[in-house]
């Protein structure tokens, strides 16, 4: 089932929930809605789901408008961050309610309810009740009770928050096969970038209530359209440094106090003669090198275990640097950084708009 | 430990046996009497059952309405009191803590003021509304006052109940399908089942103890509408001297129900203090 938002908003009172959301999801697409909490993530899931009735705009599924359609007549199913079981249910029951509602005859019940639960790997614990059940367990009948209906869309609100690092690595991994051998679109909320980056056919970045950005993780990662987007998407993040990028004897140099570096002409030309701009430039872009262009002294070794993070100092910039762990890098040793200017990135500083991406 | 420090250890509880000694020795008074012929102080003149008399015959004569009918009555208005508080208040607390209607805000403000405010200053007033009804004098008529007086709090505190369970829990119900009804019912009100426990409780005991108003509100002591703490004012004569041996009796069968539910209840009645219900994420 096709997904479209058009200037979807959302207003709590005077509090801007949502505003002018315009996104596109395609049938069987993986769709991750990113952002730190109270983006309005939430919010515009809980419209899809018509818990909550957009205050202008249009949710539409396959071209129709739903606005009106009460949740339950969207045909979806929905993972909560809290799971949401049903706490004086057993699992069975849990399983068995959507389809109790839809007046589905008994024995076709049990058998959907089965099989949904062997896929999900707790059908031997039908007749425990959720307070009998670990984390993990809980999520996957939260899961189950989602699918039994076969419905047309998933939406999931942070459903691995709840889970250890261990069971958020491995579920992470089944969500991601479960979605691709069922195919049914899918809309997934996190504040988890790791999740959106791994899991998503395409993420949906949002912030303070606006869509950001959608594109491709490996887009949003190497191309990102706004300084919040570039902050945001990557751990370890981003350094940002204001300098100036001017063109000297047909070449382009990004400049700033204690740091002068050249800079491809492609990258270059789109942020020369803009007076004071932000250069952005990922940790592991960064190299201690010997014939490296700028001098810096190292303020903070952070060991990572494969790598070691550093944190550089120079002329009033401060640049975090993946470094590996055999160079033994200390507190106040003076180093040489070279950067990737391949990978470099400018925004413009008024619009927080990229200079190389965006028009 | 020093002197010193025995004796400001022991100062507040000497304080608080001094405090509760008033109502001990109440209490014991209140067991010892029913089976005394006659109380000297705490201390018993002769030990006898025949108090108690009233149990199995009329007091006061072979025409005079027994204990039991009023029994009844007493329970009939405790029992409707626990339903109907507890249904009224658990389906208006649903709507006030859930759903955003006009008047929200100032409806439960006024739930508060309603339940401040003197219920006795309304006594007159409501004489006439039950005589327009044609429920002065019935027992229909007490308990649907009492079932009004206590509702502001029913109402307020069935709302802080629903306010606790969470709301994800509701949502998903309304995707799998459920009217807002059915998630009431079969969702929310099992989440909250030790709070409508403590509700009821809480009622009962306020029907069955209710003096005023069915003392304002009914005619005669002992007639068909009479509730057990009117129908203890037939012990307490002015013609003849009280026997206040048998006036404890009864007041002492009125307590029994009392005592017994707060003994097997009281963690229940304790969640309205608590505030909270258990269940829910």
């Amino acid at each position: 089932m096709k997904v479209t938002l058009e200037r979807l908003t959302k207003h709590f009172g005077k509090v801007v929930a949502a505003e002018d959301i315009d996104l596109d999801i395609g049938d069987g697409e993986f769709v991750a809605l990113l952002g730190p909490s109270g983006c309005g993530k939430t919010t515009t899931l809980l419209m899809i789901a018509g818990i909550y009735k957009p205050t202008s705009g249009f949710v539409k599924f396959d071209g129709g408008v739903v606005n009106h359609l009460p949740p339950k007549d969207r045909n979806i199913g929905m993972v909560f961050q809290s799971y949401a079981l049903y706490p004086h249910m057993t699992v069975f029951d849990n399983l068995t309610f959507p389809l109790k509602l839809k007046k589905t005859p008994k024995e076709e019940m049990a058998q959907r309810a089965q099989r949904v639960a062997d896929m999900m790997g707790i059908g031997h614990l039908m007749d425990r009740k959720p307070a009998q059940l670990s984390g993990g367990q809980q999520q996957r009948v939260a899961l189950g009770r989602a699918l039994v209906k076969e419905p047309d869309m998933l939406l999931f609100d942070e459903p691995l928050s709840n889970l250890d690092a261990r069971l958020r690595l491995s579920m992470r991994g089944e969500i991601k096969r479960l979605q691709m051998d069922l195919g049914i679109t899918s809309i997934y909320v996190t504040h988890d970038q790791v999740e959106a980056m791994t899991m998503a056919d395409r993420i949906a970045v949002m912030n303070e209530g606006l869509l950001q950005a959608c594109a491709t993780p490996d887009d949003l990662y190497d191309r990102p359209e706004t300084l919040f987007v570039a902050g945001f998407i990557g751990n370890p993040p981003m350094n940002f440094t204001d300098v100036e990028v001017v063109r000297e004897n047909g070449d382009y140099h990004a400049r700033r106090e204690a740091f002068d570096v050249l800079v491809p002409a492609e990258r270059g030309e789109k942020a020369a003669g803009k007076g004071s701009v932000i250069l952005g430039i990922r940790p592991e872009d960064v190299t201690l090198q010997e014939e490296g262009d700028v001098e810096a002294e190292i303020y903070i070794v952070e060991p990572l275990g494969r790598d070691d993070l550093l944190d550089c100092r120079f002329g009033g910039a401060a640049v975090r640097v993946l470094a590996d762990p055999k160079l033994r890098t200390r507190i106040g040793d003076h180093v040489r950084l070279a950067f990737n200017m391949h990978k470099v990135q400018f925004f413009d500083p008024q619009t927080e708009k990229s200079l190389l991406w965006t028009d | 430990m020093t002197w010193r420090q025995r004796v400001g250890k022991a100062i507040p509880y000497v304080l608080l046996i001094i405090s509760i000694i008033p109502i001990t020795v109440g209490y014991l008074w209140l067991l010892i009497s029913p089976f005394s012929t006659k109380t000297e102080g705490l201390r018993s003149l002769g030990w006898t059952l025949t108090n108690w008399s009233f149990l199995w015959k009329p007091p006061f004569g072979l025409n005079y309405p027994s204990i039991w009918r009023v029994t009844l009555n007493t329970f009939m208005v405790a029992t409707s009191m626990a339903v109907f508080v507890v249904l009224v208040s658990s389906l208006a607390g649903y709507p006030l803590s859930r759903l955003k209607f006009a008047g929200r805000k100032s409806f439960l403000s006024l739930t508060l003021i309603v339940h401040a405010f003197p219920s006795v200053t309304l006594l007159i007033p409501i004489y006439f509304v039950l005589r327009f009804l044609h429920l002065f004098n019935t027992m229909v008529g007490v308990a649907l006052v009492m079932v009004a007086f206590e509702l502001p709090f029913g109402v307020w505190l069935m709302k802080g109940f629903f306010d606790n369970v969470s709301w994800d829990m509701e949502r998903a119900a309304l995707i799998d399908g459920a009217s807002r009804f059915r998630v009431w019912w079969q969702i929310i009100i099992p989440t909250i089942k030790p709070g409508l426990a403590a509700l009821a409780i809480f009622a009962f005991l306020s029907g069955w103890n209710a003096y005023l108003i069915p003392f304002t509100f009914t005619i005669g002591r002992a007639g068909k509408t009479a509730v057990l703490s009117v129908y203890l004012q037939n012990f307490q004569g002015d013609t003849v001297m009280t026997n206040w041996n048998m006036v404890t009796a009864v007041g002492l069968f009125q307590l029994i129900p009392v005592m017994f539910f707060f003994i097997f209840t009281q963690e229940y009645l304790l969640n309205i203090y608590a505030g909270g219900a258990k269940g829910g994420a």
